[in-house]
């Protein structure tokens, strides 16, 4: 029975982290369909957002609900920004080119971060943090990551939702499969594109607020943002589903790793699960294989 | 300024073009070896590591600026150039033996890291290299029977025939001299035949098969080249910090790496030389202005990076041929003056290539 | 004998079948064109000919070897040569730099060699460059040889794709829609390129073709295709009379 309740216990951990892997993943994913960009700093803008949050909840001392839906708000709007300022601007070049510019911005964020807030661990009170739940006496899980979880589940359906069911959301999809007819349709592409990048910021910043009960927010927060890359390319860089599964995969073999396998190797997990599938089978569990026609 | 009037396809092939070229280049040499008699220690020391960057500079540049293959991992390569010489240091094998040995070692690895990325292309090897790095430098941080872990590893002293070679002009000299050999062997690889696979590799991968270019064995090849550059770089850096860490070859590394060679101009060895005296002088720059920054600007913890990823930023934006690029829309002034026209050398407007379909 | 022999061949995509059951040969030195309307299957039979696709079913012959199998960058150095239909030069390189490129297959000079551009590696580019030159003067391309690709006009391009193909030095050469993009002179001109190859130089030549007039002036003989079958193969002036082939192009009654 322990060794179930163990099993059920790393998993969970695995599932939560891995949804916050996803989350941030699927930033990726939403960018790189419509644009082909990839945006390295998605980890950073997932800090900016996680500070946002505290200074509004934490030290304001805002409604947590009111405190946390308003920062994501100020995120998606900073992700607008970024691609109508900078990002617009580099159409064009090579995709190298974009993941340079895009690790600069890592830089300069997380050192922004560090003058706005300093270099310390913060956090602020949530309604999951240090709760407890029990199921039929025996299981007891945290609902810290339950909330991360359900939370995650949650978002998806309102993204799925709002891309499936929206005019917004239908002009975004067309926007990523085919940018010229969709500006034939009179869709105005470039400012759909920069949505794109406020959903993705919005995201980010979620997956933040969710991940304040289970660890502090910090300037280095951002180094998540590499291990969300093997869930990505897990669930098949173009796949918005892929993303998340590819998360939760890549978060419970990492809990499992860390339990089973000698120290040291928990760190090297996710890295190796990414090179397995891009040896292996670089399309990813739900991606396509595309060919070039000469 | 008139072009050169050739009369033998020599002229095309031979590195110097002319005789101003040569006395130039040979200049320049002169001025490198006599400079440690005329500055202080601390400039040596610092020209020293700025040869060792470039060095790498130029590893990173063959493989991504001429190949096309871009690595966010080199870092790796300079960790296990670096460990490898201070290892065989410290077994007592001599100092023109390991160094060299540990280029070959570090080549062995980048050829072991070019098999499996063979079909992946720009983002994917980009992310698959950035994983292979991260998995090296926690790897030398873990191994602590070999790698001494946190407490790092003290390197040696090397000795050439009975002299020892120390202090800042120490490591000056040997970088100086692995430099201009590294780029005498580039120069050379890039007017042969593997030269110009390698750039057709990069331009079009599909009729470079067809010119009867083995896409496999060329890639191999770059990365095995580039590695065993870089590789020798990390056996000079050992004894440039004297003391390795095990946490110095990281993400962070490797993302410097690339912005040297980057913002020195992709595609040409002068750019690799240019980043990285851009990148070690930068910190000498803000160390020097820091107190005289207006608004406290200069105390601000955090200031390098933070200027580090600006610089990056508008490199891109503005001016993504980088300093080399610079130089010779600069040249091309100069030689096109007074006829010089604006818009020649104005960016076009250009839209989005699609890389999937490369 | 003949140079090259197609048995049977076909190629299936997932479930399309883009090409089917098709056989034909080529003899040397002759000009054979392959048209059809868009669709037909006439890039996807050159793919295989230069194996960037390999076939689902059939054989490749090229001089009496069996070739169906061999990896993509081994057919320049037996002798077989491509155009591209949307050009596929190194656009970062010089004009000369791409036609050199195009000697690599009969580049014999070892690794370490080059590290140290021995003497040997000196004597080996000097006799490839007069080779390529030999190609530039053939094609008069004197006064872009230095130009970078990126910034040559459309229809210099694909003279310099045609150069490129021939210092390869080829035996079949394969062009994938020569005119194409080219206005009417420059596609008279790419015409005596063609005949010029083939009577000068004695090179058995394959090309895809929609300018029926091109078509006409220089094939020996004619394959017509369709939905990924042959519909007619003979001379010039028999396809493009037969019925099936018209009613392929222009529509009409099933029969």
């Amino acid at each position: 029975m322990e060794d179930v309740l163990r099993l059920l216990q790393l998993s969970i951990n695995g599932a939560a982290t891995g949804c916050i892997y996803g989350l941030i993943a699927l930033g990726f994913v939403l960018i790189y369909k419509a644009t082909e960009m990839v945006n390295f700093a998605q980890g950073e803008i997932m800090m900016l957002g996680g500070f946002i949050a505290y200074t509004l909840v934490g030290k304001f001392g805002m409604n947590y609900w009111l405190g946390s839906g308003l920062a994501v708000l100020i995120t998606a709007a900073f992700g607008y920004a970024l691609d109508a300022l900078v990002l617009r601007r580099v159409i064009g070049q090579p995709q190298f080119a974009v993941v340079m510019l895009t690790l600069g911005l890592a830089f300069i964020f997380r050192a922004g971060a560090g003058i706005a807030w300093g270099y310390d661990s913060v956090a602020f009170n949530t309604p999951f943090t240090n709760k407890l739940v029990k199921f039929g006496g025996d299981v007891v899980l945290g609902q810290d990551n339950l909330s991360i979880i359900f939370g995650t589940v949650l978002l998806c359906g309102v993204l799925y939702l709002f891309f499936s069911r929206t005019r917004l959301g239908i002009a975004m999809q067309a926007s990523s499969q085919n940018q010229l007819a969709a500006y034939y349709m009179g869709i105005p592409v470039r400012r759909v594109f920069s949505l794109i990048w406020a959903i993705s910021a919005g995201v980010a910043a979620v997956a933040a607020i969710l991940l304040v009960p289970v660890q502090m927010v910090d300037v280095n927060s951002g180094i998540v943002g590499f291990k969300a890359f093997a869930a990505a390319v897990l669930g098949g860089f173009g796949s918005i589903p892929g993303a998340l599964v590819g998360g939760v995969l890549v978060g419970i073999v990492e809990q499992m790793a860390g339990y089973y396998l000698p120290t040291g190797f928990q760190e090297v997990t996710s890295n190796i699960v990414l090179l397995a599938v891009l040896i292996l089978r670089p399309q990813g569990l739900f991606g396509q294989v595309i060919r070039k026609r000469v | 300024m008139i072009a050169p009037f050739k009369t033998r396809y020599d002229q095309d092939l031979n590195l110097a073009k002319g005789p101003g070229s040569k006395i130039a280049y040979a200049v320049l040499l002169l001025v490198m070896a006599a400079i440690p008699l005329v500055l202080g220690e601390f400039y040596v020391g610092e020209l020293g590591g700025l040869f060792i960057f470039a060095i790498a500079g130029v590893g990173l540049m063959l493989l991504t600026g001429y190949t096309g293959l871009v690595s966010l991992g080199n870092a790796a390569f300079l960790g296990i150039g670096a460990y490898t010489n201070a290892i065989l240091l410290a077994h007592g094998v001599p100092f023109p033996i390991s160094l060299p040995a540990a280029g070959l070692l570090t080549a062995f690895f980048g050829v072991l890291i070019g098999v499996p990325t063979l079909r992946m292309s720009g983002l994917y090897l980009a992310i698959a290299t950035l994983a292979f790095g991260s998995i090296i430098g926690t790897v030398l941080q873990k191994w602590d029977s070999l790698t001494g872990g946190f407490d790092g590893f003290a390197v040696q002293t090397p000795t050439i025939l009975g002299f020892k070679i120390e202090g800042a002009w120490g490591v000056y000299y040997a970088a100086l001299i692995v430099l201009v050999l590294v780029v005498w062997v580039s120069m050379n690889i890039l007017r042969s035949p593997l030269g110009r696979a390698m750039v057709a590799i990069r331009d079009s991968e599909i009729s470079a098969q067809s010119m009867g270019i083995n896409l496999a064995v060329t890639k191999s090849i770059a990365f095995g080249i580039s590695a065993g550059i870089t590789g020798l770089a990390g056996g000079l850096y050992a004894h440039y910090v004297r003391h390795l860490a095990p946490d110095s070859f990281d993400i962070l590394l490797s993302i410097q790496l690339v912005t040297i060679v980057f913002i020195g101009g992709l595609g040409s060895l002068h750019g690799a030389i240019f980043g990285a005296a851009f990148m070690r002088l930068l910190p000498q720059a803000i160390a020097m202005v820091r107190d005289d920054l207006p608004f406290g600007l200069g105390q601000l913890p955090g200031l390098e990076p933070s200027l580090f990823g600006l610089i990056l930023v508008l490199v891109i934006m503005f001016e993504p041929g980088g300093i080399n690029g610079r130089w010779v829309k600069l040249k091309r002034y100069f030689q096109a003056f007074p006829l010089h026209r604006k818009p020649a050398a104005r960016r076009q407007k250009s839209y989005a290539k699609s890389e999937r379909l490369r | 004998m003949s140079i090259f022999a197609a048995q049977d061949i076909a190629m299936n995509f997932g479930g399309i079948r883009a090409v089917e059951g098709v056989s034909f040969t080529v003899e040397p030195g002759e000009v054979f064109s392959i048209i059809g309307p868009n669709g037909a299957g006439k890039t996807t039979i050159f793919n295989m000919i230069s194996r960037i696709y390999t076939p689902s079913a059939g054989k490749l012959i090229f001089a009496g070897e069996d070739i169906t199998t061999i990896p993509p960058h081994q057919i320049a150095n037996r002798g077989i040569a491509r155009t591209f239909q949307n050009i596929e030069l190194f656009a970062n390189a010089t004009l000369l730099q791409n036609l050199l490129i195009g000697r690599h297959c009969h580049s014999q000079v070892g690794l370490l060699a080059q590290f140290g551009f021995l003497p040997s590696v000196r004597r080996a580019e000097i006799a490839h460059r007069e080779k390529a030159e030999e190609v530039i003067e053939f094609l008069g391309l004197q006064r872009y040889r230095d130009q970078l690709i990126a910034n040559l006009p459309y229809g210099v391009r694909k003279v310099v794709e045609l150069g490129r193909a021939l210092c390869i030095e080829p035996k079949l050469l394969l062009l994938d829609e020569p005119s194409s993009g080219l206005n009417v002179e420059e596609t008279e001109e790419m015409g005596y390129w063609i005949e010029d190859i083939k009577q000068d130089l004695g090179v058995t030549i394959i090309m895809v073709e929609h300018d029926m007039k091109l078509v006409h002036a220089v094939s020996d003989r004619v394959m017509a295709l369709a939905s990924g079958r042959i519909l007619a193969l003979g001379t010039s002036s028999e396809v493009q009379n037969d019925p099936e082939v018209i009613r392929a192009y222009i529509g009409g009654a099933p029969v």
